[in-house]
């Protein structure tokens, strides 16, 4: 596994808050030379570590003023197929997150709509209607917050 | 940093055709340079450019963020903890995210309005390091009333694109 020492901790936290940086910007604050910066980016690109890019968006900006997170439990586990399941809800367009998770349920959602009622018609004609869909929980997202995590 | 609030009182600003192709192509594909991205949407570079300056400008596009991929950095853990607060403390919200803050493996932070009210995400190293957290860190956050866990087994899709 790559270790990291303290540069390249600096130049993770930056590129996560800005990834259109130029190298030679971050080589600045990072007191390194362009290509010096250049080569640590590289070689975090190629260990896997910077796995690309995120435009990042005002959802409410463009229309999309509801988020919920979904609990998803499956019911008759046996009879479901994991794979159906996990192919007919990804296909969703306002599904942007599936996770199958251990505990309470088994699949953990996030869903983007409009409003409370494209969300109901999201949930009620393509989340509802899924394969083997059995009990949900629904928490409407009021805020949210992306730290920098253990770097 | 909050990066989405409802109730936010941001106009919705007017976006035609070739602003939503321009975003589609760009949400799915953000390592395109801005002629690449022109080329795709069939339109010249400088009206692309002229069109993401205004959509910077009005804020809709906020920037461009690296994804990090923590299991390459040994994170292979991941957990939700829901939590539910004892609201009868009135300051219960600012005191558990003041302190959830302060946890390096947090990463992620939403408040809710349902059963739920609060959702960390966690990761770990492995699960002791897991444990480690969860005892020594989480639990003592205050005004906890309850705490549930989801582990992640597997991420079938993670695509925070917009359906524009």
């Amino acid at each position: 596994m790559i270790e990291l020492d303290e540069i390249d901790r600096r130049l993770l936290r930056e590129l996560a808050a800005d990834a259109a940086l130029p190298t030679a910007e971050l080589g600045r604050r990072l007191g390194l030379s362009q290509p010096a910066a250049w080569r640590r980016v590289k070689r975090l690109r190629e260990a896997g570590v910077l796995a690309g890019r995120r435009l990042r968006l005002d959802a409410g900006a463009l229309g999309f003023g509801v988020t919920v997170f979904l609990g998803v439990k499956l019911a008759a586990k046996s009879q479901v197929n994991l794979a159906d399941f996990e192919r007919a809800v990804s296909a969703i367009r306002e599904v942007q997150l599936v996770e199958h998770v251990l505990g309470l349920y088994d699949f953990r959602l996030r869903v983007v709509a409009r409003d409370l009622g494209d969300f109901e018609r999201v949930l009620r004609r393509r989340i509802m209607t899924l394969p083997g869909v059995g009990a949900l929980e629904a928490n409407v997202l009021l805020s949210e917050e992306r730290r920098p995590g253990p770097i | 940093m909050v990066l989405f609030a409802a109730g936010s009182k941001m106009a919705e600003i007017m976006l035609d055709n070739t602003d939503r192709r321009l975003l589609r192509i760009w949400q799915s594909e953000p390592e395109l340079s801005l002629a690449d991205l022109a080329e795709r949407a069939g339109v010249t570079a400088l009206k692309a450019g002229r069109r993401v300056a205004k959509m910077e400008e009005a804020g809709v596009i906020q920037g461009q963020e690296a994804v990090i991929d923590w299991r390459a950095l040994g994170y292979v853990v991941a957990v939700s903890l829901r939590v539910t607060l004892d609201k009868t403390a009135a300051r219960a919200f600012e005191d558990f995210l003041e302190g959830a803050r302060a946890i390096p493996e947090v990463t992620e932070i939403q408040t809710f309005l349902g059963r739920v009210d609060v959702r960390l995400h966690v990761i770990a190293r492995d699960l002791g390091h897991y444990q480690q957290i969860y005892r020594q860190r989480i639990l003592t956050l205050p005004h906890i009333a309850d705490i549930e866990s989801l582990m992640t087994l597997t991420e079938v899709k993670r695509d925070e694109a917009l359906p524009l």
